[in-house]
C-alpha cells in the first residue's frame, strides 16, 4: 500500500497548521505531566509500579539478561577439578572469527583421556559472541553462561582470556531471568532490578 | 524625586542577572523537559561531591567545559568580525530587555521607583529595532567563518528574519492600535482595567489572532525548531559551523536568552504584563466587592512574581513547542510568512479598525 495514499492531500484546514499542531502539542503534553505527576510521587515517597520514564540506569541498576543470551566463556572442570577440555580441537577448528588459541598436552596419568591442556586463549577482541564453540564441544567443556557482558579493557593483551581465568568463571543466574516449572519466565525481563555490590 | 545613578545600576543588575539565570536554567529545563516529554530521565549525573540535584549542574558543567576549550579560529576567517560576531548576537538579544517592565512602581524611601530599566516611550519600536538587530550578528559570524556552510546558514537566518520581521512588526500593529500607545509600561497599566467589571482586559482577549500570529513569528525569530533551518544540523551545521568553545558558547546563550525574551515581550503585550487580576496599588480589590490592602513593597513583589510566573509558562509552551514539532522545510518556511502570516496579520488589522469604529 502507498502509505502516501492514506491520509490524501492536504485539507486547507490542515495546511493552516495550527489544529495539528494543536494535537501534536496535546500529546507531547500529556506524556509530559503523566510522567511528571509519576517522578513527584515517587519523590515524595509514594511507590507504584508506574514509572515514570523507561530508562534504565545502567550502572546501578541491571536488567534481567534473556536465559539464552551467550556471554562471556567459562570453562568447566571434572569432578576432580581437572578440566573437562580434552583439546580436541573442535572449538578452534568451527571459530568462524579465530579467535580460541589451544596448546594441547599429553595426559600420562588417565590412559582413558589421551589429552589435556596446555593452555587455552579466547581473544575476545576478536569473538563475535556466536556460541559455536559450545555447540561444538563433545566434552560440554565450555560453556557462555557467566552473565558477565562489561568486557571494556584498555589494551588489546587485556581483552584475551586465559585458562586460569576461564576455569575459575562461576555461572550467574542471578543476572538471568527465571523460569518457572512451565518454562514460562517468571520474572519480567523490564523490571529493575538493584545490582548487588 | 527622580531615580539616582544608584538605584538605575541596581535595576540594571537585576534584570541582567534574571535574564542570564533563565538562560542558563533554560538548558536544564530544554534537558529535562524533553526527557520528561519523550518517556526518558534526561542529564543526571553530573555531580558535585555526590550532589546531583537533578542534573541541574550540568549547567555548570557547561560552562566549565565552554571556557576552558579552545576557541578556534580559522585560518581564512576575518578574524576581528569573526571574534565580535557572537558578542553582537548576545549584546542584541540582551538589550531589548531594558523597556520591559517587570513591576508598577516602587517607593523607596521618597524616590518613587518606575522597575522598568530604561522608561522609553517608544518601547514597542525600540523592541523591534533590537530584534531586527539580532541578525548582524548571526550573519557577520557566518560570514567572517569563510566556511560555504555556515554562509548558507547565515543565508538562510538573513531570509527568514526579513521574512518574519515584517508580519512581526504588522502583528502587534492591531494592539498599538487598542492600546494607542507603544509605551510598553502604558501598555500594561491599560490591561489592568476590568471589562464588564470582572474580566481583565489582557491583550489576548483583545488580540486572540494577534497573539497566535505574534507567538508563531516570534518562535521564528528565536531560530529554534520548528524554524532552526538557519541551523539545521542535519543538513547544514548552520552559522556557528566553525565557532568552538565560549563563541559558541554565546550563540547557544543568545538562542537562549531570545526564548526568554519572545516570552517576556508576548507576556507583556497579550498577557498583562506584571498584572495580577483585581490587584490595584494599594491591594486587591475584588468585582464582588471586598478588599485586601496590601503594602506597596507586598504589591510589587506579587507584581514580579506574576511577570516571572507567566515568562515560566511562556518558555514551558515553546520548549513543548520545540520538542513536538519537527523543523519546517525552507520553502514551507518561505510560504508560511508570506502567504498565511503577513496576510492574516493585515486582515488582523483591518478587522481591529473595522470594530474599534464599530465600538466608537
Amino acid at each position: 500500500m502507498n502509505v502516501h495514499d492514506k491520509y490524501g492531500p492536504l485539507t486547507l484546514w490542515e495546511k493552516f497548521y495550527l489544529a495539528p499542531i494543536l494535537a501534536g502539542l496535546w500529546l507531547t503534553s500529556k506524556h509530559f505531566f503523566r510522567n511528571l505527576g509519576r517522578h513527584i510521587l515517587r519523590a515524595v515517597g509514594i511507590k507504584s509500579r508506574a514509572m515514570g520514564a523507561v530508562t534504565i540506569q545502567y550502572p546501578e541498576f541491571l536488567r534481567p539478561l534473556f536465559p539464552r543470551l551467550r556471554t562471556m566463556h567459562r570453562l568447566t572442570r571434572r569432578e576432580d577439578g581437572t578440566p573437562r577440555c580434552v583439546a580436541c580441537m573442535m572449538c578452534e577448528t568451527v571459530c568462524p572469527a579465530k579467535c580460541i588459541y589451544i596448546l594441547a598436552d599429553e595426559k600420562l596419568e588417565n590412559p582413558q583421556i589421551e589429552k589435556m591442556l596446555h593452555s587455552f586463549d579466547i581473544d575476545l577482541g576478536l569473538c563475535i559472541f556466536c556460541g559455536y564453540c559450545v555447540e561444538a564441544c563433545p566434552e560440554d567443556a565450555i560453556r557462555m553462561d557467566t552473565g558477565i557482558l562489561e568486557l571494556s579493557n584498555v589494551s588489546r593483551n587485556g581483552m584475551v582470556l586465559d585458562m586460569e581465568t576461564m576455569l575459575n568463571l562461576k555461572p550467574d543466574g542471578s543476572r538471568y531471568a527465571q523460569y518457572d516449572k512451565n518454562g514460562d519466565i517468571i520474572s519480567n525481563a523490564y523490571i529493575q532490578q538493584p545490582k548487588k555490590s | 524625586m527622580a531615580e539616582g545613578v544608584g538605584i538605575i545600576l541596581a535595576k540594571l543588575a537585576f534584570v541582567l542577572l534574571f535574564v542570564l539565570n533563565f538562560g542558563a536554567v533554560l538548558t536544564w529545563v530544554e534537558r529535562k523537559q524533553s526527557a520528561v516529554m519523550q518517556d526518558r530521565i534526561g542529564a543526571n549525573r553530573a555531580s558535585i561531591f555526590g550532589v546531583r540535584l537533578l542534573g541541574l549542574l550540568h549547567a555548570l558543567a557547561d560552562a566549565i567545559k565552554m571556557f576552558t576549550k579552545e576557541s578556534f579560529t580559522p585560518d581564512n576567517a576575518d578574524k576581528p568580525i569573526f571574534r565580535i560576531a557572537p558578542a553582537i548576537s548576545v549584546f542584541f538579544a540582551l538589550v531589548g530587555f531594558a523597556v520591559i517592565p517587570f513591576g508598577d512602581k516602587l517607593v523607596v524611601g521618597d524616590t518613587v521607583v518606575n522597575l522598568q530599566v530604561a522608561p522609553l516611550n517608544v518601547g514597542v519600536l525600540y523592541l523591534f529595532a533590537v530584534a531586527g538587530m539580532a541578525v548582524y550578528g548571526v550573519v557577520l559570524g557566518a560570514w567572517a567563518s569563510r566556511n560555504n556552510y555556515a554562509l548558507l546558514g547565515g543565508l538562510r537566518a538573513s531570509a527568514q528574519m526579513i521574512s518574519y520581521e515584517v508580519a512581526l512588526g504588522v502583528s502587534i500593529f492591531g494592539c498599538i492600535m487598542i492600546y494607542q500607545t507603544v509605551d510598553l509600561q502604558e501598555i500594561v497599566r491599560w490591561q489592568g482595567h476590568l471589562l464588564g467589571g470582572w474580566l481583565p482586559a489582557w491583550g489576548v482577549l483583545m488580540q486572540p489572532l494577534g497573539f497566535i500570529l505574534f507567538l508563531t513569528v516570534g518562535i521564528a525569530e528565536t531560530k529554534r525548531i520548528p524554524f532552526d533551518a538557519p541551523e539545521g544540523e542535519s543538513e547544514i551545521i548552520g552559522y556557528f559551523l566553525e565557532y568552538s568553545g565560549m563563541g559558541f558558547g554565546m550563540y547557544f546563550l543568545t538562542d537562549f536568552i531570545e526564548t526568554v525574551m519572545i516570552s517576556a515581550i508576548t507576556v507583556t503585550l497579550f498577557f498583562g504584563g506584571w498584572q495580577v487580576p483585581y490587584l490595584m496599588a494599594d491591594g486587591f480589590h475584588f468585582p464582588w466587592g471586598g478588599m485586601v490592602a496590601l503594602s506597596n513593597w507586598m504589591v510589587a513583589l506579587l507584581q514580579f512574581v506574576s511577570f516571572t510566573l507567566k515568562v515560566m509558562f511562556f518558555l514551558w509552551l515553546q520548549m513543548t513547542i520545540r520538542w513536538t514539532l519537527p523543523r519546517f522545510r525552507y520553502d514551507q518556511i518561505m510560504r508560511l510568512g508570506w502567504k498565511y502570516l503577513l496576510p492574516i496579520s493585515l486582515v488582523n488589522i483591518l478587522l481591529t479598525g473595522f470594530i474599534i469604529l464599530l465600538l466608537k
